[in-house]
C-alpha cells in the first residue's frame, strides 16, 4: 500500500484524467472517423458508396442528382471514403451526438 | 427424513452487479459450499453468422469486426485471413507487419480492462481506476491512429487501409516505454499483495490434465501449464518475431493473472520489436477471386484460439459461416473451477476465464411455456 502513497499525493494536486463531456467537448483528433459530408460538384452518382456501404446508410439517386445519409444508420467505417474514385466525400472530423429524431441528411446538386 | 444435504440454488446473473456480462449461472449450493453449477447462454443471440450468410463477403468484415467491442481488431483480421487463404492472395509483409503490431494493440488494451475489472471484483477500487487510466495511453494510440478509441478498423481484405509514419512510430515507442512503466507502478501488487493473493491463491483450481480434457484454451490453459497458443502457428508476422507463449504452473486464479499480467509486458515488447524490424513496401493488394471451398483458420485473441470456418462457391456470397470465439470452450472448464468453493469466491472465478458473452452467443434455446 505505501507504494500508492505517491499515486495519492499526485491526485490530489494533479489534473483530472476525465473530461466533463458535455460541459467540456475534447478537442478532436487529427484523422477522426466522422460525419460524412457529400461534395455534389465532385460526384458522378456511380453509387459506389451505396453499394460498398456495409450497413446501407446511403442511398443514390441518380435521376434526381441527390444522396441521403442516414447517420443513425451509419457505422462510421469509412469504407465508402475508400470506394469513391472521385473522392467526393469529404469527412468531417467531428463525433455526432446523439439525437431525439432519427434525421436523414439530404445532399443535392 | 432423509440424511441428504438441502441445496439452495442462487441465480447469478443474466444482470448481477459483479458480471460485465449478460450469462447466467445457477448455484446448487449447500451451506456457503458450491455442489453444483448450470450455466445458461443465449441471452444476447444476434444471428451474425446468417447475416453473414446473406450479406457480401466484402461487407462481412464490418460485420465481424462487430461482433466483439473489446477483440474487433483480431475478429476483422481472422476474417480478412480467411478470405485471404480461401482466395489465394498474398497480402504484402509490411501490412502482415501492421497487423501484427494492432492485434497486440488489441490485446494490450483487453488484458488491461480485464485486470482493471478483476481488481475491482475482488474489491480493489483504486487500482481499478488506476489500471483503466494506464489503458488510456493504448486507447489514445488507437484513436491517433485511424481516429477511434475502441474500433480501429483498418483492416481489408488483402491488407490494410492505413500507413504508420515516422511521427507515429516514434509515438508508439515512447508510448509503450510510458506505458511500460506505468505497469511497474501497480504490477507488483498482483504477485505479492497479501490481501490480493488471499482471493486468488488456490482458488478456482483446474489441474493439466482436467485443462485438456475439458478443452479450455487462451490464458486458461497456459495458467495449468499447457504452451497452447495460436501465435505459435506463425500467422502474420508472429513467425519472425521469436514468440514464446507465456505458461505458469499455478492452475489456480492466481495463475491466468500472472499470464495475463506477462502478457501485457510481452505485447509491448512485440510491438517494440515489430516497429523496429517494420518493413517498407505496400501495405495493401487487391483481391480479384470470389472465395471458393472450404477453410479454416485461427488466431489468438486475448481470451483464447478464435476458430472461423467458411465455405464458399464461388459467387459473393458464402454459403456457410461458423464462428467459434473462446469464451465458449472455456465455459466447461470453469463450472469444475467453482464447485467445492464459497460464494464469496464466485466473482474473482468467473472473472478469471475473462467471459466476453457477445462474441459466444452463436445460438439460443427458446423455451416453449405451456
Amino acid at each position: 500500500m505505501p507504494s500508492f502513497l505517491g499515486n495519492i499525493i499526485e491526485n490530489l494536486f494533479g489534473k483530472p484524467a476525465t473530461v466533463k463531456y458535455p460541459f467540456e467537448k475534447p478537442e478532436p483528433v487529427p484523422g477522426t472517423r466522422g460525419e460524412l459530408n457529400f461534395n455534389m460538384a465532385k460526384c458522378d452518382q456511380c453509387q459506389d458508396c451505396e453499394r460498398t456501404c456495409p450497413s446501407a446508410a446511403i442511398t443514390v439517386y441518380p435521376e434526381e442528382k441527390r444522396i441521403e445519409w442516414n447517420s443513425f444508420q451509419c457505422i462510421y467505417c469509412h469504407a465508402c471514403v475508400r470506394a469513391c474514385m472521385h473522392e467526393a466525400i469529404e469527412p468531417l472530423i467531428n463525433v455526432e451526438a446523439p439525437d431525439y429524431k432519427k434525421r436523414v441528411k439530404s445532399f443535392e446538386a | 427424513m432423509s440424511n441428504e444435504p438441502k441445496l439452495t440454488v442462487i441465480p447469478f446473473g443474466p444482470q448481477h452487479p459483479v458480471l460485465p456480462e449478460p450469462v447466467q449461472f445457477q448455484f446448487y449450493v449447500d451451506e456457503e459450499k458450491i455442489v453444483d453449477v448450470l450455466p445458461n447462454i443465449g441471452y444476447i443471440h444476434r444471428g451474425i453468422e446468417r447475416a453473414a450468410e446473406l450479406n457480401d463477403y466484402r461487407r462481412n468484415l464490418y460485420l465481424c469486426e462487430r461482433i466483439c467491442g473489446i477483440c474487433n481488431i483480431i475478429h476483422g483480421q481472422t476474417y480478412a485471413g480467411l478470405i485471404e487463404k480461401m482466395t489465394d492472395t498474398e497480402i504484402p509483409i509490411r501490412a502482415k507487419y501492421l497487423r501484427t503490431i494492432w492485434a497486440e494493440i488489441a490485446r494490450l488494451q483487453s488484458h488491461l480492462l480485464w485486470i482493471g475489472l478483476f481488481a475491482e471484483a475482488v474489491g480493489f477500487e483504486s487500482l481499478f481506476m488506476k489500471v483503466w487510466r494506464d489503458r488510456e495511453i493504448v486507447l489514445e494510440l488507437t484513436e491517433a491512429t485511424n481516429g477511434h478509441r475502441i474500433h480501429m478498423g483498418t483492416t481489408v481484405i488483402g491488407g490494410v487501409t492505413k500507413d504508420m509514419d515516422e511521427a507515429l512510430i516514434s509515438r508508439y515507442q515512447k508510448d509503450m516505454d510510458k506505458l511500460k512503466k506505468e505497469m511497474d507502478d501497480w504490477a507488483h501488487v498482483f504477485r505479492k499483495d497479501p490481501a490480493f493473493l488471499s482471493k486468488t491463491v488456490n482458488k478456482g483450481v483446474l489441474p493439466k490434465k482436467d485443462a485438456v480434457h475439458s478443452g479450455a484454451v487462451g490464458p486458461v490453459i497456459r495458467a495449468s501449464g499447457i504452451p497452447q497458443d495460436m501465435r505459435n502457428n506463425g500467422y502474420e508476422a508472429y513467425g519472425e518475431l521469436d514468440f514464446e507463449p507465456v505458461v505458469y504452473d499455478n492452475c489456480d486464479v492466481q495463475g491466468r493473472v500472472l499470464v495475463r499480467l506477462d502478457e501485457c509486458y510481452q505485447s509491448v515488447d512485440l510491438i517494440k520489436k515489430a516497429l523496429n524490424q517494420l518493413p517498407e513496401g505496400p501495405i495493401a493488394v487487391k483481391n480479384e477471386k470470389f472465395p471458393d471451398g472450404e477453410t479454416i483458420y485461427r488466431t489468438e485473441q486475448p481470451r483464447g484460439e478464435v476458430f472461423y470456418y467458411a465455405k464458399g462457391n464461388n459467387t459473393i456470397h458464402l454459403e456457410r459461416v461458423r464462428i467459434r470465439t473462446p469464451t465458449l470452450p472455456n465455459i466447461p472448464p470453469l463450472l469444475g473451477m467453482l464447485v467445492g468453493h464459497d460464494v464469496a469466491d464466485i466473482p474473482a472465478i468467473v472473472h478469471s476465464i475473462d467471459p466476453c458473452m457477445s462474441c459466444t452467443e452463436r445460438i439460443t434455446d427458446i423455451k416453449e411455456v405451456a
